[in-house]
């Protein structure tokens, strides 16, 4: 596992590829969804939550698409295959890269939501502080899974959101409305059904991730 | 070291495959024969949607043998030598790989196992280097870095070990997974048309570390449409038509024109 965190991490650090594009695709929808909405009307609040999972999601999809996408240069992914290791592993370490890529593309992209739509910054980044990272590991569970499986498919670049999207529509749903109550001024107890919804979505995607990854890989 | 294995003609298997081709192996003949035999295909069959890519074979390669998987393209060679690497599974049939089943132990067969095809398995942004400090970790090789340099400079990329892979010729390229294979050292060799690309200094470069590892026991089953590279490689050939074995037997250098024969009947069959 970790030669194979060693080896993914020293690629996008040479590279920089996947965190050029999240950070980049990541701005850019924030930015231009913030003028959309009207900075004096009072729906502006309740309408920010939102627009940064939005821009998570559309910027992380494509980035956890590139993560797997660069196992196909050099047929390199059936080189991972012939290693002697449980296929379970390389679904866990890509999982584990594409959540450090989306987490550090985070900690730039929270500060700039909170500077878009004017919010305080601590109170927001501490409320912020456990939903993303726990929606952030789901979504990179789902996502490496299903990169994994439109891999193979003629249109893989389409395939992953058309296969994704929907199954994690709970996931984001609860990120959504976590993030909106929780800034809205709840506290933790009050929103922790939707706490027990993520929570339940990672570890279905894990372990159901680490039990097919070998089949949605295969030929 | 591992002991160096009899010439197929002196096995039992050739009687196994040469004798009864389609035959069913039960169990205890798999058991015992696994001791002998690297691999050990009974009625394997291999189907892609409606497409018979292996229909029922029965072989069995001898451990330390060379042998040269041959037939016309779309014969089923390289969908033979995916399912020995674990990189595909048998639709129907048992198979055998160094005693273990690559359904049920793949991660075992793999252990033990090296592949080097058309393409080179390498990351274009990691250095030769980096790539086969890759390969030592995931395979646990303890010394790698002595060993990595060893494998480059016997291979002749020692003065460009930290050049980005992007940068290198296809001929370099494979080279470098030459390298891999030398540094892995494995108990069974699968080649998949392994000259493709190579320079002839290169290529003498692949039989000569071939023969090295037979020399410590490996076995080598390899594909190729290649006459010349099967005598230079290969103590024993398998011919493929249709999913099918046409034919198998040693082969030895004066066999040249027999095997071309051999190769014109099977693709006259296929076609």
């Amino acid at each position: 596992m970790f030669a194979l965190l060693w080896k993914d991490l020293v690629i996008e650090l040479r590279t920089k590829e996947t965190l050029a594009s999240l950070f980049l695709l990541g701005t850019l929808l924030l930015l231009v969804l913030s003028f959309a909405f009207d900075p004096t009307h009072p729906m502006r609040e309740q309408s920010a939550p939102g627009v940064l999972w939005v821009a998570i999601i559309f910027s992380g999809t494509s980035a956890i698409n590139r993560s797997l996408l660069r196992e196909r240069e050099n047929d390199c992914l059936s080189g991972l295959l012939l290693a002697p290791i449980d296929r379970g592993t390389i679904f866990f370490a890509k999982t584990a890269v594409n959540l450090i890529l989306l987490l550090t593309a985070e900690l730039f992209l929270i500060p700039l939501f909170i500077f878009f739509f004017n919010l305080p910054f601590v109170s927001t980044v501490v409320r912020l502080a456990v939903v993303a990272p726990l929606a952030t590991l789901g979504f990179a569970a789902i996502g490496t899974l299903f990169a994994a499986i439109s891999l193979r498919t003629r249109a893989r670049e389409i395939m992953l959101p058309l296969l994704m999207l929907p199954l994690a529509t709970p996931l984001f749903l609860a990120a959504v409305e976590i993030t909106r109550d929780l800034m809205s001024g709840a506290n933790y107890a009050q929103v922790s059904h939707w706490f027990k919804l993520i929570v339940a979505f990672d570890v279905v995607f894990l372990v159901v991730g680490w039990l097919t990854f070998e089949y949605a890989v295969a030929e | 070291m591992r002991s160096a294995a009899p010439r197929p003609a002196e096995s039992s298997v050739g009687s196994v495959a040469g004798g009864l081709p389609g035959a069913w192996i039960d169990e205890s003949i798999a058991a015992r024969t696994s001791l002998e035999n690297a691999i050990i295909l009974s009625n394997v069959s291999r189907t892609f949607g409606r497409v018979r890519a292996l229909d029922a074979i029965t072989l069995a390669i001898p451990r330390g043998a060379a042998t040269a998987l041959m037939g016309p393209n779309g014969a089923g060679k390289t969908t033979l030598l995916k399912l020995c690497a674990t990189l595909l599974i048998p639709s129907a049939g048992e198979l055998r790989v160094n005693g273990s089943n690559p359904v049920q132990d793949g991660a075992a067969v793999r252990s033990h196992t090296a592949l080097l095809g058309h393409d080179s398995h390498l990351y274009g942004d990691l250095s030769a280097e980096e790539n086969l400090l890759f390969t030592a970790r995931l395979h646990g090789i303890p010394d790698a870095r002595e060993k990595i340099s060893d494998a480059l400079g016997r291979i002749g990329l020692r003065a460009v070990a930290r050049r980005s892979v992007r940068t290198f010729s296809r001929g370099m390229q494979q080279r470098c997974a030459l390298a891999r294979v030398l540094l892995q050292r494995p108990a069974l060799l699968l080649l998949d048309e392994p000259a493709t690309g190579l320079d002839v200094a290169a290529r003498d470069i692949l039989y000569e570390i071939v023969h090295e590892l037979r020399r410590d026991g490996t076995t080598v089953l390899v594909t190729t449409h290649d006459v010349g590279e099967c005598l230079a490689i290969c103590d024993s050939a398998v011919i493929l038509a249709e999913g099918r074995v046409a034919w198998h037997g040693p082969v030895s250098a004066g066999d040249r024109d027999v095997l071309e024969r051999r190769l014109r009947s099977a693709a006259a069959k296929d076609s």
